[in-house]
């Protein structure tokens, strides 16, 4: 074993900010660094791609990516990066942030933006509640699983992340695990390369919070979990792949179709007759 | 190609009924690799740890600045250079370099 200062990913971090926030155990650092894995391979010039988030644990992973990233408010991400994307078209859009950012306070705007098929790709981290917040219960927590805010066990019925996205009109859908992490860069580097809407969800371990109040143990046990009961079923329909806690995991590539885009669908208003100034 | 994981480098009961010897193992090297380790950006999570499909990482008894206790390669350890190590790592605490390569 070598002692060594620098790593082969420090070009796509901002080594000034390590070590990050997210604790030991934690799924993100492991989510992060497969999305800069898939980046890397995915041969966009980096100064063409941009990485947004709202706020949460998991909305830190722009500020440690050494592209052009934004630290949007809380539930914007996807307002902001549709902005991005329609004033600058040839930019390669990408919003990593949390469940609670993207399904709860932001939940609107993934249904419309998803249905609008605005090329944009979504990667949700889903650790079942707001992990930076302390804990609470939130729009993908399973039923009965024990919170801050749900003491005797969640009574709320959780979105299924997969389904919602397929409905909405997103072209490219797929789940993965933490432990996934040469399939989940795999998906992740053929999103990017996708056009249109794409949305992934990674199921992450929240040690801290959702998993202590669970019983879940430490993150490794987690993803020793995720190995044992993940099953892979691509294109089965979404609808048939809710979550449970202590469940198994139904994991795949769920949708991967081609319809036009928001930006394909506009009508050249440069060419419309009646759109012409007319001068008197 | 795929590296060759025999019982023996299984870490529990449920990792062997995924693996058989492949059948043309005999035709292939494996690649070998070095680990470098940051140490002081681990936080000893034992991702790399547990999931090394050789088997070849443990947690050694030293303190890194943060507290942590670093992973050590075991003695005799192999490394195939398989990187999952690397992709694993939640800090970027660890990666690896490849010295023979005869894959692709
Ligand atoms: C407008 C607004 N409301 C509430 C908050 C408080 N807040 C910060 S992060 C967060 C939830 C984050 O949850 P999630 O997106 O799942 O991220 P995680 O921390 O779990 O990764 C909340 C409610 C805020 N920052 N701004
Ligand atoms: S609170 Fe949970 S989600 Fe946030 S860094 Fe810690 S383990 Fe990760
Ligand atoms: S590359 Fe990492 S995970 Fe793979 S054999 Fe070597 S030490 Fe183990
Ligand atoms: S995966 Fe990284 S942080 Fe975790 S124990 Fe190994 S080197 Fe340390
Ligand atoms: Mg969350």
């Amino acid at each position: 074993m070598i002692h060594s200062e620098v790593h082969p990913m420090d070009s796509l971090i901002r080594k000034d900010r390590m070590p990050h926030i997210w604790c030991s155990g934690c799924g993100l650092g492991t989510n992060f660094t497969c999305y800069l894995e898939a980046l890397k391979k995915s041969g966009i010039p980096l100064d063409k791609c941009v990485i947004v988030s709202g706020i949460g644990c998991a909305g830190r992973a722009p500020g440690y990516t050494n592209i052009d990233s934004y630290h949007t408010t809380h539930g914007r991400a996807i307002p902001f990066a549709t902005g991005l994307k329609l004033a600058n078209p040839e930019l390669s859009v990408t919003i990593f942030s949390g469940d609670g950012d993207l399904f709860a306070i932001g939940g609107n705007h993934f249904i419309h933006a998803a249905r609008r098929n605005i090329d944009i790709n979504i990667i949700c981290i889903n650790n079942f509640n707001y992990g930076m917040t302390g804990g609470q219960f939130g729009s993908t927590t399973p039923l009965g699983s024990k919170t801050t805010t749900s003491p005797y066990g969640n009574y709320e019925h959780p979105f299924n992340l997969v389904y919602v996205a397929a409905a909405s009109g997103a072209v490219y859908v797929a789940r993965w695990t933490t432990i996934h992490v040469r399939r989940l860069a795999s998906s992740i580097e053929e999103a990017l390369l996708k056009k249109g809407f794409t949305f992934i969800e990674i199921i992450s371990p929240c040690p801290t919070n959702f998993g202590r109040r669970n019983k879940l143990g430490e993150g490794l046990d987690e993803l020793k979990y995720y190995r044992n009961h993940s099953i892979i079923k691509h294109f089965i329909d979404p609808k048939e792949a809710d979550l449970t806690l202590n469940g198994e995991i139904i994991v795949g590539k769920f949708v991967d179709i081609d319809k036009p885009t928001f930006l394909d669908n506009q009508p050249d208003l440069s060419q419309k007759q009646d759109n012409k100034v007319t001068k008197t | 190609m795929c590296p060759t994981i025999t019982k023996s480098h299984a870490k529990d009961e449920t990792m062997e009924e995924y693996w058989r010897e492949p059948l043309d193992a005999a035709k292939h090297k494996s690649p070998t690799g070095i680990v470098n380790l940051i140490k002081d950006r681990c936080k000893s999570c034992e991702f790399c740890i547990e999931f090394c499909p050789h088997g070849i990482l443990e947690l050694s008894d030293e303190f890194n600045a943060k507290g942590y206790h670093p992973p050590r390669v075991v003695d005799g350890g192999s490394c195939i250079a398989c990187r999952l190590c690397e992709l694993i790592c939640p800090e970027f605490a660890i990666y690896i370099t490849e010295t023979n390569h005869d894959h692709d």
